[in-house]
């Protein structure tokens, strides 16, 4: 923030735009309509806010999601009241449940109107209320600096989140006095960042002691800016390393401790370290129940050390027997000082014994899939692909299903902040919208949005936004004509009776369907971007590497792959951990085979 | 399940009572009875809760009620710790057969009538729970015609005050 001292006279609008000057908002995603559009017009001279109209305001949500989640900044979007706000309640739930800072501001109508079911009404703080960090309804134009300012602050400090600032349409137009910076006034809102000494040397004793610790890493971590200290901590103690969906790049793929991802579609070793563990140090994660399977048989041997910077997260599922309240970049960097501590006093469990276990599963059950049996494109193989022609530095935004764990599981994250994708909500669609606000964050980054055909037809929509705007990001379409997973959950828990999974956007030679529809390449074309299909593995790499050579404008490539294609390891929803399935047909036998 | 007594000060701020009711609701726990009103601080209120929870979901219940950004500050009140009071109002039914009756419960109760007619009598009894709970019962044989109780209202016993630190927060910001 900037510090201006001078006192000005102009309307609540212009003061809004002042304040998104002030408080650094560099981009705002949105769409005018009546009640914003006061503000659209200070927004029209402004020359340090970029606003990119979207297609939708759903894709502004997204796309500033995008944008914070690759540069730690709070990503704004901005929409008018009724449909135009109510379209922007996915992605701030998408927002809250995954952490991310954005600040949504929406046009109200105006204030002698609110209650009376006037034109494009819509109750919006009301609505968001289970789904923001907080929210405001500002009332005085006077308020302005001050509710932006502490909006902002909110979105971003302790467990950031979505804000929303709904303003009515007089307010906006209001002349008010405008000054900066304003004094925040949040006498309620005091995150504890600094975790308890007493509880650092108690973990760092059961660290020390452990026989078969796992370092359980979720997304925390990532927002905390503490890859570097968890990558010390690691290789202090040389522990086992675990990271959630929400977590990959935190710690490097490449890293010889690290085991990948835990949870239903985690890997073996993963999943079965955390069972077998006798310690748990979680960090910045929050024992969702796609990680723990059925919680009553989670780790069931193990003593847990959660560290978290939301005191809520804290026992809300699993009892933690050494609570740590803190930011997790302190309370590792913390750990290191009190573990190295221990070392020094000679307290030192050898984790060889352990190592030999894990190292078995790691080597019995290794990610893998099988190439499909009708000889169709293995969707697996071009995500792999596409992971190691576009390399380390790529950030990479997956959609929800199947494509998603493929490209959770088979791409190599060795650098945090590459992966950005949709963890608690599963918002299909996030991936396009969101891979445009990471090159409008990151706009010397290759962006590759992987996406599904059916994610794919939500929100592809904004690919004529990122045509027209100069944001050439790259789409992988895996296309297999289906909503895979839930195609996935029918094959395996629906006797194969494939209800309303099938999406016709595969020709069937001879058969009924004889066009794409849509077709991707046609529709790319459409949309102001490049399209291009690939169909046989043998092409694969010429087409990526295609891709890769355009940078002036979108691409999208419809990669049509097989529908057989199923997501291994597997814990079936409501299982234990301990039911985990390597592959069809394939359940590791843990008490005899290592 | 148990029933906790909360007392939750709270920023003076449109729509606190929804953010609080609402994290209620959509985590699933039970409000027995909510009481809001003034404090000595015009820009704080306070919020008297009585919520049912099994095991140790009432740490999730205050940890999760922390989080809302007006929330200032929460004590449970232990019941022998702090003075608990509900307010009735209770219209009997009361004619010349039974009046003098029913005003030997209102003596009996130290309560008070604060509306009379031929046929009834409406009675004001302030009280713990348990209070209002035997004067219903004793007047339930005469006919109530209609009643009405307030959430119930508390405050720790002794001379400290769960305000002052909270208050010393707003002025500070304010």
């Amino acid at each position: 923030m900037t510090s201006t001292s001078a006192s000005e006279h102009l309307t609540g609008a212009q003061s809004l735009v002042r304040s998104l000057e002030e408080v650094g908002a560099e981009v705002v995603f949105g769409i005018p309509g009546g009640a914003i559009l006061p503000a659209y017009d200070p927004l029209y001279d402004s020359t340090r806010v970029r606003h990119i109209l979207v297609r939708h305001e759903q894709g502004a949500g997204h796309a500033a999601e995008g944008y914070a989640q690759v540069t730690g900044k709070v990503g704004v979007c901005m929409a008018t009241s009724g449909p135009g706000a109510t379209n922007l309640v996915t992605p701030i739930a998408d927002a809250f449940l995954d952490s991310v800072p954005i600040v949504a501001i929406t046009g109200q109508v105006p204030f002698p109107a609110i209650g009376t079911d006037a034109f494009q009404e819509a109750d919006i703080s009301g609505i968001t209320l289970p789904i923001t960090k907080h929210n405001f309804l500002v009332q005085h134009a006077e308020q302005i600096p001050q509710t932006i300012a502490e909006a902002f602050h909110l979105a971003n400090t302790g467990r950031p989140g979505p804000v929303l600032v709904d303003i009515p349409k007089d307010v906006l137009q209001n002349q008010t006095v405008f000054s900066w910076p304003p004094v925040l006034d949040l006498p309620g809102y005091r995150p504890v960042t600094k975790p308890h000494g007493k509880q650092i040397r108690e973990a760092a004793r059961l660290i020390a002691a452990a026989r078969r610790p796992v370092l359980y890493v979720g997304g925390g971590v990532l927002k905390a800016r503490a890859t570097a200290e968890l990558a010390q901590l690691a290789e202090l103690t040389g522990i086992p390393v675990v990271t959630t969906l929400m977590a990959r790049g935190a710690f490097p793929d490449s890293h010889h401790l690290h085991l990948g991802m835990p949870g239903m579609h985690g890997t073996v070793a993963a999943v079965t370290a955390l069972q077998k563990a006798d310690l748990l140090i979680a960090l910045g994660t929050r024992f969702d129940d796609r990680v723990t399977g059925r919680l009553d048989s989670f780790a069931p041997h193990a003593t847990v050390i959660h560290a978290d910077i939301d005191p809520a997260e804290i026992g809300k599922n699993r009892l933690a027997e050494v609570p740590i309240v803190g930011d997790a970049r302190e309370v590792i960097g913390d750990l290191v000082a009190a573990v190295r501590a221990e070392y020094t006093a000679g307290n030192r469990y050898d984790l060889t014994g352990w190592w030999r276990e894990v190292d078995g599963w790691r080597k019995t059950y290794p990610l893998g899939y099988e190439e499909p049996a009708d000889g169709s494109l293995a969707p697996q193989y071009v995500i792999e692909r596409l992971g190691k022609i576009a390399g380390p530095d790529t950030v990479f935004a997956a959609g929800v299903g199947q494509h998603q764990m493929w490209a959770a599981q088979f791409i190599s994250y060795d650098k945090p902040y590459t992966w950005l994708n949709s963890g608690g909500a599963g918002t299909m669609g996030y991936s396009v919208p969101a891979a445009m606000g990471a090159k409008v964050g990151a706009p010397d980054t290759l962006v590759w949005a992987i996406d599904g055909d059916g994610c794919f037809q939500m929100t592809n929509q904004e690919l004529a936004t990122c045509a027209i705007e100069g944001i050439p990001i790259k789409v992988a379409v895996i296309n297999n004509g289906n909503l895979g997973m839930v195609r996935q959950w029918q094959t395996l828990f629906y006797e194969q009776r494939y209800s309303n999974t099938e999406l016709g956007t595969h020709t069937v030679p001879g058969g009924a369907q004889l066009r794409r529809i849509p077709d991707f390449v046609k529709l790319a074309d459409a949309l102001g971007c490049i399209g291009l299909r690939c169909e046989s593995a043998a092409d694969v790499d010429a087409t990526i590497e295609k891709a890769m050579s355009i940078d002036d404008q979108p691409v999208v490539v419809d990669f049509t792959v097989g529908k057989d294609a199923m997501v291994w390891p597997m814990v079936a929803a409501g299982t234990s951990n301990d039911e985990i399935i390597a592959a069809r047909g394939i359940r590791p036998n843990f008490d005899t085979g290592v | 399940m148990s029933i906790h007594t909360l007392s939750v000060l709270v920023e003076n701020k449109p729509g606190v009572l929804a953010r609080v009711s609402g994290l209620f609701s959509r985590r699933g726990f039970n409000i027995e009875s909510l009481a809001v009103g003034p404090t000595e601080h015009p820009e704080v209120s306070r919020i008297t809760i009585l919520v049912s929870v099994e095991g140790n979901a009432l740490e999730q219940v205050t940890k999760q009620l922390n989080k809302l950004i007006n929330v200032l500050k929460i004590v449970e009140l232990e019941p022998d710790q702090a003075v608990q009071r509900e307010l009735l109002l209770v219209k009997v039914r009361a004619d010349e057969t039974n009046r003098s009756a029913v005003l030997d419960i209102v003596e009996l109760f130290n309560a008070k009538v604060v509306d009379v007619s031929p046929e009834a009598l409406t009675v004001e009894v302030v009280g713990p729970p348990a209070k209002l709970e035997a004067v219903l019962k004793m007047m339930e044989p005469y006919g109530i015609r209609e009643m009405v109780q307030s959430g119930m209202v508390a405050l720790g016993r002794g001379p400290r005050s769960m305000t002052q630190a909270a208050l010393r927060a707003v002025e500070r910001a304010g």
